[in-house]
């Protein structure tokens, strides 16, 4: 009725008096102005996010060119001491790259098992009232904030594991490693139950057909089928491990400590970049530089995974 | 297989239907360890501080008695800050996800700008911070201030705003927008009367989802050089001569509530850790409860809602 109505209405615009025709077109113009106006606005707002990627590039980019002209790129790569702060200053990434890798790896080790068996349980097995339930309460775990997160792995996990091993540290990389890696597991279970869901229902048929048990599609046909979404997820979940900084600022030490061993305290780049900002380090000098090369490589590395991660997530999205 | 003998005395049936069991068992086991370090994480929380939260708490300043110490200027500094991210990136979001899903027309601008988007979602926070420090700090001179940590924040979320709002739009069925264009409405009114109210809810949860990811940030604001340690309040953005309004708070140092905890837990004894406990529990329900109201909204809106 509604619609009728203002179809009328339009309508009967032409059929008014002879000034009426000028007077609307020059509406029209007015109103086609006004829409190029709007659409020139969003534009404008959407290439904000271009803006800022550029920005982040020529920040790090300009700021770490200036810390190299100081620092040869093989001692950045070799040297094994990372001592920017100290009298006799040593410019090796390598021990809080180590610190990175070593938190991260222990994150990924309690991630990738326990989220990709969730993952599973939930895609394949549970029912739709159990998933309803689980869903959103793991949206609330990804929600909390990073650093009560911090505050969890030092008070509470780490004088936990102190009961296993005594003589671990109040600061080591195993306690936050596991809180990591409880951090990203709803982040690797919402992407990994993704891409099973992705998975077409008549592969599972044929399989049950076959006479399969639910286990066995789900760990013959389904996982296979949705190989390159959990890969993605996996690699996505390491981008995350990588950059997280609260949780290793606070409870993995300050000490850049050249390890693989998750017992030892040591110093991760992000925990690094926390500790220099926390002091008053002149803008220009060595030390403020210093936390821009870090966190340049910190930027290649999650830019490198996130491509990945998302290349494998379009392959499984376009295979079905 | 199955036809070689019959089915119910095959020994490996029996196996596997063990094997499916504890497969159960095990993802069960997984997804409790899960949901049960949320449950712990906010016993620990609870059983450390929930006695320091009073009055008394919540309307101090910070000390360096424990037993003193509040978290007036945090949480007013919270608030102030996400007002300012709230203002710049909720319209730059919106209005960024409606050209990239309305007018945005396949050329390698919009594709340029689609990938951008997909990696500002994934670069760490604190990049974001370098990203800061390094322009709004320096380069543009504004100082370590409330209005540069909301302009930090209001980045950070952009992202997000932008993928929820455009998967809300995208919701909207195309045959509502022929509708419009039918008679005769141009493009934005189609979309300011069509398309926006209709996602609204849509919109909005993922809003709220945004904020309460940049009310918890700590890493990005430590960067820039917000104090953990701020015995003052900012100018009151209200005044009692006319103009009535002031904008000083926005070039003022300030604290958030995530760093005021991160201070007090980088601090040795038992005292501050109650406290930060305490700044946790608050920290923590704030963001649960706008999650769990997005969650909410979310319900309800696939309950509704049928095209």
């Amino acid at each position: 009725m509604k619609s009728q109505s203002m179809m009328a209405a339009q309508k009967t615009i032409p059929i008014k008096s002879p000034g009426a025709g000028s007077e609307a077109a020059a509406r029209r113009r007015a109103r086609l102005r006004c829409e190029w106006v709007i659409e020139g606005g969003l534009f404008v707002a959407a290439l904000t996010s271009v803006a800022a990627t550029v920005t982040i590039i020529a920040v790090l980019l300009s700021e770490s060119i200036g810390f190299f002209k100081t620092v040869p790129l093989t001692d950045f790569f070799t040297d094994t001491l990372w001592t920017p702060l100290f009298a006799d200053p040593h410019y090796g990434i390598l021990p809080l790259l180590a610190g990175t890798l070593v938190t991260s790896g222990v994150g990924l080790l309690v991630a990738i098992p326990l989220g990709t068996v969730a993952a599973i349980y939930l895609s394949e097995f549970a029912s739709s009232r159990v998933r309803e339930i689980i869903k959103p309460t793991l949206e609330l775990l990804g929600a909390v904030p990073t650093v009560v997160y911090g505050y969890f792995a030092l008070l509470v996990v780490t004088p936990g594991l102190q009961h296993l091993w005594p003589d671990l540290p109040g600061f080591n990389m195993l306690g936050p490693g596991i809180v990591i890696g409880i951090m990203i597991m709803p982040f690797v279970i919402s992407l990994s139950e993704d891409a099973m869901r992705a998975v077409p229902m008549v592969l599972r048929e044929g399989s049950y057909a076959m006479g399969a048990t639910r286990l066995q599609t789900a760990w013959r046909v389904v996982v296979p089928a949705a190989t390159s979404g959990l890969v993605a997820a996996y690699v996505l979940g390491i981008s995350r491990a990588v950059g997280e900084t609260m949780v290793v600022a606070i409870a993995a030490g300050q000490n850049p400590n050249l390890t693989w061993n998750p017992l030892e305290p040591a110093a991760t780049i992000t925990a690094y970049i926390v500790q220099v900002a926390l002091g008053d380090l002149p803008h220009g000098s060595i030390g403020y530089q210093s936390i821009f090369a870090a966190g340049l490589v910190l930027a290649v590395m999650t830019f490198a995974f996130n491509i990945l991660g998302h290349m494998l997530r379009k392959r499984f999205r376009e295979i079905y | 297989m199955a036809a070689q003998s019959s089915p119910q005395k095959h020994p490996s049936i029996a196996r596997r239907k063990i094997a499916e069991a504890l497969f159960k068992i095990l993802g069960l086991g997984s997804l409790i360890i899960a949901v049960g370090t949320l449950v712990l994480l906010l016993g620990a929380l609870l059983f450390e501080g929930v006695t320091r939260i009073d009055w008394q708490f919540l309307m101090s300043y910070p000390s360096r008695h424990a037993a003193q110490a509040g978290i007036l200027p945090a949480w007013v500094g919270s608030t102030l800050i996400m007002l300012v991210t709230a203002v710049v990136g909720i319209p730059l979001g919106v209005a960024a996800a409606i050209y990239l899903e309305e007018y945005a027309r396949k050329t390698w601008m919009t594709e340029l700008i689609e990938i951008t988007v997909t990696n500002l979602a994934g670069v760490p926070s604190i990049i974001y911070g370098l990203l800061a420090l390094g322009l709004f700090v320096y380069i543009l001179g504004l100082g370590e201030t409330i209005l540069v940590a909301g302009l930090t924040l209001a980045l950070l979320i952009l992202p997000v705003v932008i993928v929820t709002t455009r998967e809300a739009i995208r919701a909207i069925p195309v045959e509502i927008r022929e509708a419009a264009y039918a008679l005769g409405a141009t493009k934005w009114q189609t979309v300011a009367h069509h398309v926006l109210p209709y996602s609204a809810a849509g919109i909005l949860t993922g809003i709220i989802l945004a904020l309460s990811r940049a009310i918890g940030e700590t890493a990005p604001i430590v960067t820039i050089g917000a104090l953990t340690f701020i015995a003052f309040l900012p100018p009151a953005p209200f005044t009692t001569q006319p103009p009535y309004l002031s904008f000083d708070w926005l070039l003022s140092p300030f604290t958030v509530m995530p760093i005021q905890m991160f201070g007090w837990v980088s601090r040795p004894g038992e005292d501050f850790a109650s406290n930060a406990a305490a700044a946790g529990i608050l920290l923590v329900g704030m963001t649960l409860t706008m999650n769990g109201l997005a969650i909410y909204l979310r319900y309800r809106m696939r309950k509704q809602v049928t095209w």
